[in-house]
């Protein structure tokens, strides 16, 4: 059972509380939202999960083991995978070569396996490449393979983004707006990949502000608004929620 | 003929030759008798004459003057390259190692001499080409390295008469955690600050190497290094002798190289190299996609390290004579020019920039006051219109297919 439990997290900068006392799961299988007002510290959650902040007070476990001071590369190994808001690929590199990263940290072979060639070493490169493709194919990427990423359409970038978090091998994905710039028909499209990335048992946080994926995925919905968590239900409780509708459009 | 676009073009160039001339008075004009002109002038009016014609011959090719003569050489190349494309790359490079192989039984001494000392900086460029080009990490101090090889080889050699072979590994492996220390302390650190602090550090290792002079015998250096030993066939029997000549050197150094391009070119297509890139690219996102960024970076360092200490220790061997001022921050960045002039990241571009910086000095010999001045000019002009190298790391689809 892995579980993504975070309690009574509270981040500080300097003077500014990003989050105070945010609680909440994802269990396994789980498709939650996290949803909020620009600046209610959304992406901070994401840092704080992934080991990019250190919280202030509070922990955030997963799978029952306590990730406080883990470096972020042994997060991923844990199996908690993640996209950026601003795309982050490698922009140099191609779509390939950015998806085979993701595979470091389910590979061993070190400086003279790779020099020497090894048998082994050629047999995990297979599998690196293996790894890569399936995700790529799985992402609808397949054809994309040779391209260098920063050649990509924007749509497609934000695909190979999802392609190579899932070529993690994650349990647990945290997608941060995977919508945002996307147009309708992508969203859509979007919608049914992440429902099928569901299916393959994947856990998944995800960060949106389009309200139609949102709604329209998500089992339950947690609500943030200046680092405060003011709602947490299920889709259709979170839109009749009065404290939501403040957030969000101020007061009548 | 005096359309805008071209007006535009000549007034440009009028003020280039301006500035050509206030840059160029001071250097030749300012003497201490007094100023003058007149040589600065000549000189300048040579310049600008030669200009202006490549200039005009240039806007009449756009013009479609000389199309008579492009369009079929254009043909002709597009042909050639067309059929070279369909020789392996696998046949190039026998070719080329074989050229290598031939080199010494068709040229002289002197040549011997320029090629072992091109071979000792493609090994240096390589090795800074992991740390620089794959890892983006900006070294000023890579030649210390180099120093800590060739000190390494000196000292056993000297000390201990130990062999250059059994030496080769202990001084890569000496200058590994060298590059380890030096990479410690500066792993959090990212661009400008790296750079000041390796720099830094490369004078450390000179001034030390400078003043201890109970281990390193201060400027004087160290004498009577044995070179390598080898096994041969003579008057019937097999035995051992020294290498002495300089046609055994290029052999040596040969191999090094050619171990170190494949080292290199094997560790940048495995999942070490991905990860070196990675960093490369946005070394946040390679963290959180699970690249232990900081030990990426130290094996870097240490990787680069140990190729600069292999080449440091055939240094020592083939000078038989090692001292700080072979250490000297010019040779580092002399190192880091040939990898920036052939393009970061890329093998054979480093190749080249060795090649370039290197041979192409000694071949124009006769030009030799006015080696900096070209040296100058070319870096920018490069850097104006070739800002990737001159053989760019290639990246387009096929880098990442198996054609070995």
């Amino acid at each position: 059972m892995a579980i993504l439990e975070l309690s009574d997290i509270s981040v500080r900068f300097g003077g500014l509380q990003a989050l105070t006392d945010v609680s909440f799961r994802v269990s396994e299988g789980d498709i939650v939202g996290l949803i909020g007002p620009n600046g209610a510290g959304k992406t901070t959650v994401f840092n704080v999960i992934t080991g990019v902040y250190q919280t202030s007070s509070g922990q955030v476990s997963y799978d029952g083991r306590p990730l406080k001071a883990l470096r972020p590369h042994k997060i991923l190994a844990l199996g908690v995978a993640r996209t950026f808001q601003n795309i982050r690929l490698f922009q140099n590199m191609t779509a390939l070569e950015n998806v085979m990263v993701a595979q470091h940290s389910r590979t061993r072979e070190g400086v003279f396996g790779a020099i020497l060639r090894t048998r082994t070493q050629k047999r995990e490169e297979g599998r690196i490449r293996e790894k890569a493709m399936q995700a790529l194919s799985f992402m609808g990427l397949a054809d994309f393979a040779g391209e260098v990423a920063s050649n990509l359409a924007y749509g497609l970038q934000r695909r190979l983004e999802i392609a190579r978090a899932l070529a993690s091998e994650p349990q647990t994905l945290l997608l941060d707006e995977p919508a945002a710039g996307l147009n309708p028909a992508e969203s859509r499209e979007l919608m049914h990949t992440i429902g099928r990335i569901s299916a393959l048992g994947i856990s998944i946080l995800m960060v949106e502000h389009d309200m139609k994926v949102v709604m329209g995925i998500c089992r339950s919905i947690v609500v943030l608004d200046h680092g405060v968590m003011i709602a947490e239900g299920r889709p259709e409780e979170i839109q009749r929620d009065p404290r939501v509708i403040e957030a969000y459009l101020g007061h009548g | 003929m005096t359309t805008p676009a071209s007006r535009k073009l000549w007034l440009g160039y009028a003020v280039a030759m301006l500035w050509l001339y206030v840059l160029l008075w001071p250097l030749i004009g300012i003497k201490p008798g007094g100023l003058e002109f007149a040589t600065s002038a000549a000189i300048w009016a040579k310049l600008a004459a030669i200009s202006a014609i490549l200039l005009v011959l240039w806007q009449l090719k756009q013009r479609g003057v000389f199309d008579f003569v492009s369009r079929p050489a254009e043909a002709v190349s597009k042909a050639l390259g067309k059929a070279t494309d369909r020789v392996p790359t696998r046949l190039w490079l026998v070719l080329a190692f074989a050229c290598a192989v031939a080199f010494p039984l068709v040229t002289e001494r002197y040549a011997h001499d320029v090629a072992i000392s091109v071979l000792v900086y493609i090994c240096l460029g390589l090795g800074l080409n992991v740390v620089v080009g794959m890892a983006g990490l900006l070294d000023l101090g890579y030649i210390a390295f180099y120093g800590v090889g060739a000190y390494t080889y000196a000292l056993l050699s000297v000390h201990f008469g130990l062999s250059f072979w059994l030496c080769l590994p202990i001084a890569g492996a000496f200058s590994a955690v060298a590059g380890c220390i030096i990479g410690y302390p500066t792993l959090r650190m990212r661009g400008d600050y790296l750079a000041i602090v390796t720099l830094g550090f490369g004078e450390i290792v000179r001034i030390i190497l400078n003043n201890w002079m109970s281990l390193t015998n201060g400027p004087n250096g160290i004498l009577g290094i044995k070179p390598p030993g080898a096994y041969w066939w003579q008057d019937g029997k097999i035995e051992h002798i020294w290498l002495g000549s300089l046609e055994q050197f290029y052999y040596v150094i040969l191999g090094l190289a050619v171990c170190t391009i494949v080292a290199v070119y094997r560790i940048n297509h495995s999942r070490i190299g991905r990860a070196f890139e990675a960093v490369r690219e946005d070394q946040t996102a390679a963290e959180l996609m699970g690249v232990n960024t900081l030990g990426i970076k130290l094996l870097a360092y240490a990787m680069g390290a140990v190729f600069g200490g292999l080449a440091g220790a055939f240094f020592a061997a083939r000078m038989r004579f090692v001292s700080p001022e072979s250490f000297t921050f010019i040779e580092s960045a002399m190192v880091l020019a040939m990898v920036v002039l052939g393009g970061m990241g890329s093998i054979p571009g480093v190749i080249l920039g060795a090649l370039a910086l290197i041979a192409l000095p000694e071949i124009f010999r006769g030009f030799e006051l006015y080696r900096m001045f070209v040296f100058g000019g070319v870096m920018a002009m490069m850097m104006l219109f070739r800002p990737k190298g001159l053989w760019p790391a290639k990246r387009m689809g096929a880098r990442s297919e198996e054609r070995d």
